[in-house]
């Protein structure tokens, strides 16, 4: 057996300080999840009142104006339809609207974080091992907490998403800055650019390949939350494919799931086109 | 006082570079500083002077600390211990605004690998200095062109570094040092990336800018030949230590330990030596008086030169100033044992 006197009672610390944080920033924290919830019902409301050819043809347009491939972007108008044909447009709307606001919301994060540990070795020491602990803990440990404090519902599931995908878009920052060439930045400081200059004018348009490589990590992994997300009272595709296990519905569970994987390739194509765009020596600006 | 003056520099790279610092300045050398402290001496106790309008290369292999020392200039490395003045300023002493604006008002630099910034075309490379000054982009980008021009690259604007051949790149690279109109022109390995053909055409031609521009020019190499080839005076590292300095004729004719005289052996002298630095000057007790008859060289004249004309002699050669007055004496044995040396 381990000595009794050498166990830690971290759990009721960690109980105690949860209690102490709804009772004392309990409204702090509801008017915060109101203002993201207004946000993302206004946004899933406008993706499901629009028609549904002219989602799939925006999504059309964005995959062109990204691939600059008429290829790419019919593939990506087909696995829209075949979302629409499985019967689930609706619930794929829902899912589209918290991705697309969990997906911002660490990009909006992200970025900015990533770009501070490039630039401060002592933040990055910090902050690595915390990346390690979000990717890694198991999402229900932090859903329950997040539950006491927003309630239950879309919000919880989006601040769940965002702990969850946040990580790879500040790991990859950081990386694309830190990878920036040595005589380049020594060239840029010796003609006498401030910080701001050197960040904007150089590491940032030179790290922009590996930004766009995160927000693509970070959207992907963001689906992949979907269904965890639902458990807590996010609706669409992981809902559905919650119902299928509970009610041993096979089937229903496979389309769900096969829309999912759809929505994903979608994204991902689109993400990875803005990258290689990004990769060429063109200015990813240029031409929009 | 000189123009840019560099005293007792020392640079120690590490954490804790104080104790390494103290064994340095008491003369322990680089290997046994590393041992003890785990701390590299990249320079120990440089002190250089260049004069306004010259252009001054440093000379050294790798690990020499050759480029470690021209980064002390605009402090994109700080010393662990000396002082850098330009024109009389302690630039150490600068706040970080005040070192930029004295970066963007004097100084230029060229890299060895170009350092050009790859998701931009030729001419917003070129306009780059200007652009950090705030220079509006009209204006920036006319006086780009010119430079863009100047070095012959013209047509090229709209292109991208990764478009472009070395040479053509680090053409770019001096036009965008050059568009600043900056009082010192930095160059860290400027040809050493590039072919020899090309090395020596880029040669010439920053000579051919340099009798117009009279910029001051600090020039890193590790290549002697190109070292006597463009330097007014040249001074020689070693081990983060100075060796010599001197005029390119000083260091051939009388290098100070076997060290410059092993980098000396390959040297072709016939194109480094010149008659002034081998003739009898008439000053002296034992010259003689110049014979009309003599063949004349310039003063400046290189030894491959001067070599034909020695050889179709039998006597002496009258060695002539500028203002066509003799001033020294040289004869065909003189000629023929600076060569075979």
């Amino acid at each position: 057996m381990f000595p009794e006197e050498l166990s830690l009672p971290l759990g009721k610390w960690v109980n105690r300080f949860v209690d102490w944080l709804v009772v004392n920033y309990g409204d702090g924290f509801s008017a915060f999840a109101d203002s993201l919830l207004i946000l993302l019902v206004w946004l899933e409301q406008i993706l499901r009142g629009t028609p549904w050819w002219l989602v799939v043809l925006t999504l059309i347009a964005i995959g062109f104006h990204a691939s600059r491939s008429w290829k790419i972007a019919a593939g990506l108008g087909i696995a829209m339809i075949a979302i629409g044909s499985l019967g689930l447009w609706d619930k794929a709307m829902q899912t589209l609207a918290l991705m697309i606001v969990a997906t911002s919301l660490s990009v909006a994060i992200g970025i900015p974080v990533g770009i501070v540990m490039a630039l401060s070795n002592r933040l990055r020491a910090v902050m690595l091992p915390v990346l390690d602990t979000m990717q890694t803990m198991p999402s229900f440990v932090y859903l329950i907490p997040a539950l006491m404090l927003f309630g239950l519902g879309k919000v919880p599931a989006i601040l769940a998403t965002v702990i969850y995908a946040a990580p790879p878009v500040m790991r990859l920052t950081d990386l694309g800055i830190r990878l920036v060439d040595r005589e380049v930045l020594e060239a840029s400081r010796s003609f006498g650019a401030s910080r701001g200059q050197i960040l904007w004018g150089v590491q940032l348009p030179l790290a922009l390949p590996n930004i766009m490589a995160g927000i693509n990590q970070t959207t992907m992994m963001a689906i992949s939350m979907v269904v965890i997300a639902s458990m807590i009272g996010a609706r669409g595709l992981g809902e559905q494919v919650l119902i299928g296990i509970q009610r041993l519905d096979v089937g229903a569970g496979m389309e769900a799931g096969i829309a999912i994987v759809l929505l994903a390739v979608v994204f991902d194509r689109i993400g990875q086109s803005y990258g290689k765009r990004a990769q060429r020596s063109k200015p990813a600006g240029d031409g929009a | 006082m000189s123009y840019l003056e560099i005293r007792n520099i020392y640079k120690i790279f590490g954490p804790h570079p104080q104790r390494a610092l103290e064994m340095a300045m008491a003369g322990d050398d680089k290997d046994s500083i590393l041992a003890k402290t785990g701390h590299t001496v990249g320079l120990s106790n440089v002190s250089l002077s260049v004069e306004r309008g010259e252009t001054f290369v440093v000379m050294g292999l790798s690990g020499s600390g050759k480029s470690t020392l021209i980064r002390h200039l605009n402090r994109l490395i700080d010393p662990t211990s000396g002082e850098v003045l330009f024109d009389g300023t302690d630039i150490l002493s600068m706040s970080i605004p005040d070192l930029n604006t004295f970066r963007r008002a004097k100084l230029g630099m060229v890299f060895q690998r170009f350092g050009l910034l790859p998701h931009r075309t030729v001419l917003e490379n070129v306009a780059y200095g200007l652009e950090i000054q705030r220079i509006n982009r009209t204006i920036r980008h006319q006086r780009a062109r010119n430079w863009i021009t100047r070095v012959g690259l013209g047509g090229y604007e709209d292109s991208f570094p990764d478009q472009l051949s070395g040479g053509m790149q680090q053409r770019v690279g001096l036009a965008r040092a050059l568009t600043t109109d900056p009082e010192v022109l930095l160059m860290d390995e400027a040809f050493s990336a590039l072919d020899p053909l090309i090395r020596a055409d880029m040669q010439d031609e920053l000579m051919a800018l340099q009798t117009e521009l009279h910029k001051t020019i600090v020039f890193i190499t590790h290549d002697l030949d190109e070292a006597l080839k463009l330097g007014d005076r040249i001074a020689i590292l070693k081990d983060g230590m100075l060796v010599q300095v001197g005029r390119p004729e000083d260091i051939i004719l009388s290098p100070v330990d076997d060290y410059v005289r092993a980098f000396t052996r390959d040297v072709n002298r016939s194109r480094v030596l010149r008659a002034r630095s081998l003739m009898t000057p008439l000053s002296l007790p034992c010259g003689q008086a110049v014979d009309a008859i003599w063949p004349q060289v310039q003063s400046d004249m290189r030894l491959e030169d001067i070599l034909p004309v020695a050889l179709a002699t039998n006597g002496s050669i009258a060695v002539m100033d500028q203002h066509e007055q003799p001033v020294g004496i040289l004869t065909r044995q003189q000629v023929i044992d600076a060569i075979s040396v």
